[in-house]
């Protein structure tokens, strides 16, 4: 493989005459953390629903390299083989975990649900897979057939990362996922995501309006504003030396402690 | 075989037409059986009509029978297996008047059967029709709420969900614990609900030579089996699907290998297994009483 894993060119996308994210091009190599930072209401979300063929933008592709397809179309591939795609390849980690999870059902019903979707039909070894990654992202083997409704925020959070790896994903979309934890918790979980990222060798985009996150886990970055991108660049370098007023702006308002 | 002749009124009951549903009607459920019968296990929507009956008491079985029933029939109605409950006197004497069928309780007897909650005992033949009663057509209903989604999952047999609550099932009591209502892969496609039979009566579904039809009157919904089908039951490699079994035989006829019935017969808790299938039952007492009377 030796293109880009998602490329996107000009994705725009429009709710009636208001313009959430507007000429959005960029590409993701395999192995990069991309960060998209910016404050409420830039489109970041609005973005990331566009690349994870949630959403359909008004103009632009979104062009993805399969693991056996060859490059892909997101937005034009038929429903099924996006769905496809979606639980096998791909990733998406809610902000909000109860999103993201079936409630109702265990945490290793949780886990294996994607294992299941793919045709898995041995209890056993898809309760091993379950207990492995309970272990991986530090959850406590003992609360395996606790429902999520039982967990706290970050042990929700953690389910649901493991919810989404357990397919062995290429690439994962992550909106706000340290958003609405305590500070000790966000900073375990962060650890967690680096050292996932790390071995698992994945490929993210990472929205957040956190730029201590970004700064943590991503190796690029893009700075939206309005709706468009105002920035982007190496995380270190757009942080360190910004250049644009707005990220200025936002570089200064992190709180120093 | 139906009987399409307009007007056609039967002198006991008066102004209705044959078999109560107006013939527009009866044309609009038969197009919908047979394009549930082209599609094995796919739910097929239908304008249900107001029957003389409450929803939940068969208002789609009976819709379904009174589509498909002609003079030639003999109809067989059972609920929970026996013949003699309420609610199957009467379907059974509501046809007998508005379509002037013969009846029988005996199921080799029957052409058309009306069921609720059960396969009968004794095996079905080439040329009969089992009508299901269904109360929830929807077997992901339970898992996914919204029809938009439940629809979408079927039409692209993303079945996946289904087997997460077997799952769930296992990792709470060992086992699974669905009884009832056991879904079903129909002809390796269509995931189905097949309406509250007891998973004993699960195998009894698979490659069946009658016919099956399925109506469900409060959501308007009609599916079907065709004879001779596969009919999976799900489960799991390392728990595989099981039917329910007793240690007891029936009090009255001493079947070993039929659905069982507990009674509590007295206040001091006495129990009393017999069988579910009352015809069935039947059958296997007088076999046994002319067997002695010989000897």
């Amino acid at each position: 493989m030796n293109g880009p894993l998602l490329s996107t060119r000009g994705v725009t996308k429009r709710f009636g005459g208001r313009i959430a994210c507007q000429g959005v091009s960029f590409d993701l190599w395999p192995g990069e953390v991309l960060g998209i930072v910016g404050e409420s209401g830039s489109g970041k979300t609005t973005l990331l629903n566009c690349l994870a063929g949630r959403l359909m933008p008004d103009e632009g592709i979104v062009s993805y390299e399969t693991a056996s397809m060859g490059t892909v179309d997101v937005h034009r591939l038929s429903e099924a083989r996006r769905r496809l795609l979606a639980r096998t390849e791909w990733g998406f980690v809610n902000q909000d975990a109860r999103e993201g999870l079936r409630m109702g059902v265990s945490a290793g019903a949780n886990i294996g649900e994607r294992l299941m979707a793919i045709g898995a039909r041995h209890y056993g070894n898809i309760r091993q897979t379950a207990s492995d990654w309970m272990e991986r992202v530090e959850l406590d083997l003992d609360r395996l057939d606790d429902r999520p409704t039982a967990y706290s925020g970050g042990m929700r959070q953690r389910l649901q990362i493991a919810r989404n790896l357990v397919s062995e994903p290429r690439l994962v979309f992550m909106d706000e996922p340290t958003g609405g934890l305590d500070v000790s918790v966000q900073a375990r979980l962060l650890d967690l995501l680096r050292g996932l990222v790390d071995r698992f060798h994945l490929s993210a985009v990472l929205v957040t309006h956190d730029l201590g996150v970004a700064r943590l886990l991503t190796h690029r970055l893009m700075v939206m504003q309005g709706g468009q991108v105002v920035e982007e660049g190496l995380t270190d370098q757009v942080l360190d030396d910004p250049h644009h007023a707005y990220t200025q702006m936002l570089v200064a308002s992190i709180l120093p402690v | 075989m139906p009987d399409t002749t307009l007007n056609d009124v039967n002198s006991e009951s008066g102004a209705y037409n044959y078999a109560y549903l107006d013939e527009q009607t009866k044309r609009m459920i038969r197009r919908a059986i047979l394009k549930a019968v082209a599609v094995p296990g796919y739910q097929v929507p239908f304008g249900g009509r107001e029957m003389p009956l409450p929803y939940g008491w068969g208002t789609g079985g009976i819709q379904v029978t009174a589509a498909i029933i002609g003079r030639d029939d003999t109809l067989k109605v059972i609920d929970q297996g026996a013949d003699d409950t309420t609610n199957a006197v009467s379907i059974r004497r509501f046809f007998a008047k508005v379509a002037d069928v013969g009846t029988t309780t005996r199921t080799e007897e029957a052409t058309v059967i009306q069921t609720r909650h059960r396969v009968p005992e004794t095996p079905l033949r080439d040329g009969q029709i089992l009508v299901f009663q269904v109360p929830i057509p929807e077997p992901l209903r339970m898992l996914e709420p919204r029809e938009t989604e439940t629809r979408t999952l079927h039409a692209l047999s993303e079945y996946g969900v289904m087997q997460v609550s077997l799952y769930e099932s296992i990792a709470r009591h060992g086992r699974i614990s669905k009884a009832y209502n056991y879904p079903v892969l129909v002809n390796g496609r269509y995931m189905m609900s097949p309406s509250p039979i007891p998973k004993f009566d699960n195998p009894k579904l698979d490659r069946n030579p009658a016919l099956q039809l399925y109506g469900a009157g409060r959501e308007k919904r009609i599916y079907a089996v065709p004879p001779y089908t596969p009919v999976k039951s799900l489960d799991f490699d390392d728990h595989p699907f099981e039917i329910e079994t007793w240690e007891q035989a029936c009090a009255y006829c001493g079947s070993k290998t039929s659905f069982l019935d507990e009674m509590i017969v007295d206040d001091d808790g006495q129990r009393l297994f017999v069988c579910s299938d009352t015809d069935y039952c039947q059958e296997r007492q007088e076999e046994q009483r002319q067997a002695e009377q010989k000897k």
